[in-house]
């Protein structure tokens, strides 16, 4: 479920200063993902918040599904919009799951829907259900609270979900796999999503559009990523993509898109460092990749050391870009270790493949 | 070791003292006022009492004593709560923002113009006697705390906490509600606490209006110079300021929203 929105002149004004948005007309498709990135101050946040109207736009007409916003009662309006902002905005004194269930309450669902709902949100967002539920926000690292964030703002199954620097706020690795984690439910769920940031990567890699928005929330160019990585229609644009736009093609292909190999030996940490040893001799190769029991990877054991195990310091999800993936190649050494959505080995990206892909973007651009 | 790492563990161990003494104020506090209660009435029961002494020094007038003066006091925190928290929440509103200033500054002189002179002002003005005669002053000078506390306890909630409200349908009033004034608690029960403290103490003058209370013995014992009966007035007046003192840091310790303690 998912509505289009549609912004029509829309101007925003404080006070009697030159407008903070100017004019301002977009279509957002339904069931897509449009990154708003532009300088601080640009407008990004006004835009963003006159769709549900936590701020009254001074003229212009906003539309969701066809129905005009000014025309519905305002807190009704935005209970069927997702919203989460930067550091998540939980509330500190109700736990994980009151924090989830505050809108389905406002929606006057019944106590066990609502139940049910928070533990299939927590699900939903990787979280343990038992182990965090009763949880207060400060109990929660940064990375949890955007999660628990997430999970509050898809609790009521909006079909428009708008996010305000949702992920500013954490740690690079933290905010990676956020990320990883939206495309994921995108997949699923195909919410119309506006997704504010400053941080133009982060455009890249979950835009189906990317707006590039200047001084008064002017559209600067407004297309997908791969066209604006392309051809930036101006300096300024240019100068936001940066260095590198082939490079940061990278982030427009999944891990899945490309083709995984398989290593040669794989061994189970069962396996007695003498057996693995004979193996990797008789393959000819130096080093094998080391499996648990349920198949997820854990370690690199050399021929030469096969007691030692090298863990693996960063591995890769098929939704993760093969940006992601080349980092894990240049931390590792030789090539990124793939994993399924319960943890399990599915392959290895090599670097001549991250090499055929970064061809194969300069050949079509 | 550099001297910002010095500055925390020295922070760390003087949060752990103010730990360590709030909790044995929790526990010895109430132990103070049982022995000066105990104290004091068995001191002044087991002493030789003159013909006057005796009237004063007796059970049921002990206890209308120490009743009245509860009465006052309840009143007063009723009133105070009233008037000062739904106030306090009026200003801290935008629409009302601009009159907070004022309200403020009538409470400050509440609070800094003397009790007595309050009270009798009161009374030359209403012509009234007994407990509201006194409840209605009190209640005006011991306003400021819970009505600064009240505003302060609000304002320090996180605007972003508000917005996020808003931002997921939650009404203006129901933000309040259940987000705004739960942060707020701690503070205005502080403030509650500090106002309950200042009543118990000034209810003594309630005497001067005949609205009874332990300053009876107080004004009783200096006037007809009968120090059994001065003492016993003060020391039971004390303990019910460190009682209420008491019950108030309690209160705050198991009212105060869970997430934040
Ligand atoms: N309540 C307000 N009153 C007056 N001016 C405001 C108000 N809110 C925002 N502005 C101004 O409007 C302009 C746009 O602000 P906005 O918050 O939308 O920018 P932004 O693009 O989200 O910036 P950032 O990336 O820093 O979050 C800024 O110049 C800001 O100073
Ligand atoms: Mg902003």
């Amino acid at each position: 479920m998912a509505s289009e929105i549609q912004l029509t002149d829309v101007t925003k004004r404080y006070g009697r200063r030159k407008p903070a948005v100017d004019n301002f007309s977009m279509t957002i498709p339904a069931g897509e993902i449009v990154v708003f990135v532009g300088p601080s101050g640009c407008g990004k946040t006004t835009t963003m918040r006159m769709i549900n109207r936590l701020i009254e736009p001074t003229s212009g007409t906003i539309t969701i599904g066809g129905e005009d916003t000014s025309t519905l009662d305002p807190d009704k309006l935005r209970r069927t919009i997702g919203y989460a902002i930067q550091q998540a905005g939980l509330f500190p004194h109700m736990t994980v799951a009151q924090n989830i269930g505050v809108v389905p309450g406002l929606l006057g669902w019944d106590r066990k829907k609502i139940a049910d709902r928070v533990e299939e949100m927590l699900d939903t967002v990787g979280l343990d259900a038992a182990e965090f539920h009763d949880r207060f926000p400060r109990q929660l690292s940064g990375g949890q609270q955007q999660r628990v964030g997430v999970a509050r703002a898809l609790a009521a199954d909006p079909p428009v979900l708008l996010m305000d620097e949702p992920f500013g706020a954490v740690d690079p690795i933290t905010r990676g796999n956020l990320q990883d984690e939206l495309m994921r439910l995108q997949g699923e769920l195909r919410k119309t999503i506006v997704f504010v940031t400053h941080d133009f990567d982060e455009a890249v890699k979950l835009g189906d559009r990317i707006a590039v928005l200047g001084e008064q929330s002017k559209i600067l160019q407004y297309d997908t990523p791969d066209v604006i990585l392309a051809n930036p229609a101006d300096d300024t644009v240019a100068g936001f993509v940066g260095a590198g736009a082939s490079l940061k093609q990278l982030t427009l292909r999944r891990v899945r898109d490309v083709e995984l190999v398989q290593p040669e030996v794989i061994v189970s940490t069962q396996d007695e460092p003498d057996e693995i040893r004979r193996r990797l001799t008789d393959a000819g190769r130096s080093y094998a990749l080391m499996l648990d029991a349920r198949r997820r990877p854990v370690a690199w054991v050399h021929v030469r050391e096969p007691r030692v195990r090298r863990p693996i310091r960063d591995m890769v999800a098929a939704e993760s870009t093969v940006q992601d993936a080349l980092e894990a190649i240049l931390t590792e050494g030789g090539n990124a270790v793939v994993t399924g959505a319960r943890g399990e080995f599915k392959g290895l990206v090599e670097i001549d493949t991250v090499m055929a892909v970064i061809r194969d973007l300069r050949e079509t651009v | 070791m550099t001297s910002t790492a010095v500055a925390t563990e020295r922070g760390a161990t003087e949060r752990e003292e103010t730990k360590k003494a709030s909790s044995l104020r929790m526990f010895a506090q109430p132990i103070v006022v049982v022995v000066l209660v105990v104290g004091v009435l068995v001191w002044a029961f087991t002493r030789d009492l003159d013909a006057i002494e005796k009237q004063s020094i007796n059970a049921p007038v002990l206890l209308d004593a120490v009743w009245d003066h509860l009465v006052i006091s309840f009143v007063v925190t009723a009133l105070v709560l009233i008037i000062a928290v739904p106030l306090g929440i009026v200003l801290t509103r935008q629409w009302a923002r601009a009159s907070a200033p004022v309200f403020l500054a009538i409470a400050t002189i509440g609070q800094a113009s003397p009790a007595i002179g309050i009270l009798v002002l009161f009374f030359l003005v209403s012509g009234w006697e007994g407990l509201w005669a006194a409840a209605l002053p009190i209640t005006f000078y011991t306003l400021l705390p819970v009505l600064r506390n009240t505003m302060v306890g609000l304002q320090q909630v996180d605007p972003a906490l508000v917005d996020a409200g808003r931002g997921i349908g939650m009404s203006a009033f129901a933000v309040l509600r259940r987000i705004e004034i739960p942060l707020a608690v701690p503070l205005i029960l502080a403030g509650l606490r500090t106002a309950l403290v200042h009543a118990v103490g000034v209810a003594t003058m309630a005497v001067f209006v005949n609205g009874g209370g332990l300053g009876l013995l107080i004004d009783t014992g200096y006037k007809l110079s009968r120090i059994t009966v001065l003492i016993t007035g003060s020391v039971l007046a004390v303990a019910l300021a460190l009682l209420v003192d008491w019950l108030g840091t309690v209160a705050e310790q198991y009212l105060g929203p869970k997430g934040i303690r």
